[in-house]
């Protein structure tokens, strides 16, 4: 059994921006822990004799040739902008 | 007093030339308008799917190759996880523990001590958007370098100065100009670079706690920013203080390292392999096939300047600077240029000329055939070199042939003997006593005479000529 803790779920909630209640984080440190355990079960498999992997596909190599193409304009790009000006997207600042 | 010891690793990210992106078709162009070069895949939509872009890859082998890197034969791209606008997919698409180049190193020259610097890793990955920051507490933002091909190099913690600093930057954005794969304009941000810093007593084993500078806008700031850093430091634990993990940006007017901010701990990426690319396969043959396309690099074209063409190391050095200076240079003696003469122009009148207009040489109207012609008019005596002058303003300004421009403007040297003859003993005759005091040892009489010779030819006799035919008359007298 792997525990998750309320501290891991705050950390991650903060790396994704998103603000938490205590309830919430009771809630997820509970269903993460859950989703957590049944990966889990996985590790039953034996794979002593597996290759390791970094992609479900068998493929590699899959690439295009370096041919620019107009896809969108650029309105359309700024479209389900919440807030534009001057051509480009406006965002609430965010200090460093 | 103890005495420290610096030490300095670079992470400089290069922009690649491509003509797209690496995971999406649009364009890659500096300079357009805000958001034109941009597609539901750069801006991160639902659904979309990334495909890598071929000569990215071959880019980026190129120029870990020409750093000597070990090319990796099996590759893949990873996640980097961060949040902030400059992102809309709030991942980068990067290389994480098996980059496509490991294990290089360059060679710098610093007060004629000659040092490799080691060179960890060289890795493929996406630029992100540009943010404007204004002062009404909203950011713009402009996704046309979101999704441009990047090389991130890492150097191993062998640089000990500043200076070899400055000379590894020099260095690694020659090397990376001549392969051609990018522009390594800083101006432009297509070459950036950020520094960490740390001192330590002479004698420890172990690297002292280190500060990133950042915002570092030409090579000399970064020189400049780690000099002030490395006096800070050692300033801090000279007065018992302790020096702390912290992000610091370099400020050109205060001409000092302002803190950013302090790292608690260590970036959380969460990086795991990228699901939406299948991973990469570089066989021998690709590699090779890439390999053979790297030009001679400069150290070799310094030295095969020195050896096979007899010019001094200086110039040699100059010549090979910018892979166009060196290939202008080639061609013109292709032509048939004289070699120190051709290497004397660049580096003097065509280089002066450039630095003026703030003009590349590639971008010059001369062509390095009509520089050759030009040399090859003053070598046989059909101009002086104060006419060349003449004809090179003409020449870079406006192109086109020698020749012609000599013709057009009347600039042929008198170099007919028996014609400057007669005018010099008409000149010697109304000046005895510039003979008499040339006979007596006074040299300035010859200068005189020459001057009047000039000017009765309007400045078109042949400098050497006239010297020698005056000499030759005075004797006769």
């Amino acid at each position: 059994m792997t525990e998750i803790s309320k501290e891991q779920v705050k950390h991650v909630a903060n790396l994704a921006r998103l603000a938490l209640t205590e309830e919430e984080v009771e809630t997820f440190t509970q269903q993460l822990g859950d989703i957590i355990n049944y990966a889990e079960l996985l590790n039953e498999l034996d794979t002593d004799n597996v290759e390791p992997t970094t992609h479900v596909l068998d493929l590699k190599n899959v690439m295009r040739k370096d041919e620019p193409k107009e896809w969108i304009k650029k309105e359309d790009a700024l479209k389900n902008a919440p807030d534009q000006k001057d051509g480009q997207f406006r965002v609430p600042s965010i200090l460093e | 007093m103890t005495n420290f010891e610096t030490v300095i690793g670079l992470e400089v990210h290069v922009e690649l030339k491509t003509a797209s992106k690496i995971f999406s078709p649009s364009p890659n162009a500096f300079g357009s308008e805000p958001n034109a070069n941009v597609n539901p895949i750069d801006l991160g939509y639902p659904g979309v799917l990334p495909v890598l872009n071929e000569e990215a890859v071959n880019y980026a082998m190129k120029a870990a190759m020409a750093i000597n890197c070990d090319i990796a034969t099996n590759t893949k791209f990873d996640r980097k996880n961060y949040f902030y606008p400059d992102n809309p997919k709030a991942y980068q698409i990067s290389q994480f523990d098996q980059p496509i180049g490991e294990n290089g190193w360059i060679e710098i020259e610093v007060n004629g001590e000659k040092k490799k610097i080691g060179i960890t890793r060289l890795h493929l990955e996406e630029d992100a958007g540009k943010l404007t920051h204004g002062d009404d507490g909203y950011s713009l933002v402009d996704y046309n370098r979101q999704g441009t091909p990047l090389v991130e190099i890492v150097s191993e913690p062998d640089i000990r100065t500043p200076e070899e600093a400055y000379a590894y930057l020099e260095k690694l954005k020659n090397i990376i100009q001549y392969t051609g794969v990018s522009d390594c304009k800083m101006e432009e941000g297509s070459l950036r670079c950020d520094a960490n810093i740390s001192i330590r007593p002479v004698g420890q084993e172990e690297f002292g706690t280190k500060t990133e500078l950042k915002n570092l806008n030409s090579f000399s700031f970064v020189q400049k920013g780690l000099e002030f850093e490395e006096k800070r430091q050692r300033e801090v634990l000279l007065n018992g203080g302790e020096i702390l993990q912290e992000t610091r940006r370099y400020d050109e007017q205060k001409k000092e390292t302002i803190l950013m901010r302090v790292k608690e701990g260590s970036d959380d990426y969460r990086y795991f392999p990228e699901p939406d690319l299948v991973p990469l396969y570089i066989d021998d043959a690709w590699k090779e096939r890439i390999r053979a396309e790297i030009p001679e690099l400069p150290d070799a074209r310094r030295e095969r300047y020195v050896k096979e063409l007899d010019l001094p190391a200086y110039d040699a050095g100059v010549l090979t600077s910018t892979k166009e200076m060196s290939d202008f240079f080639e061609e013109a003696i292709e032509a048939g240029a004289d070699v120190k003469q051709a290497s004397n122009w660049l580096m003097g009148e065509v280089s002066a000329y450039m630095n003026k207009q703030q003009v590349e040489i590639q971008d010059l109207k001369m062509t390095p055939a009509a520089l050759a012609k030009m040399i090859q008019l003053i070598e046989d005596g059909t101009i002086s070199s104060k006419m060349a002058k003449k004809v090179f303003a003409e020449l870079v300004e406006n192109g086109g042939d020698p020749e012609k421009i000599v013709k057009d403007k009347g600039l042929v040297q008198i170099s007919d003997e028996g014609q400057l003859r007669e005018i010099i003993t008409g000149i010697l005759d109304e000046n005895e006593q510039s003979i008499i005091d040339f006979k007596n040892g006074k040299d300035k009489a010859l200068g005189f005479l020459v001057g009047q010779t000039m000017k009765a030819t309007k400045g078109q006799a042949n400098p050497p000529m006239v010297n020698k035919i005056i000499k030759e008359e005075i004797e006769k007298r």
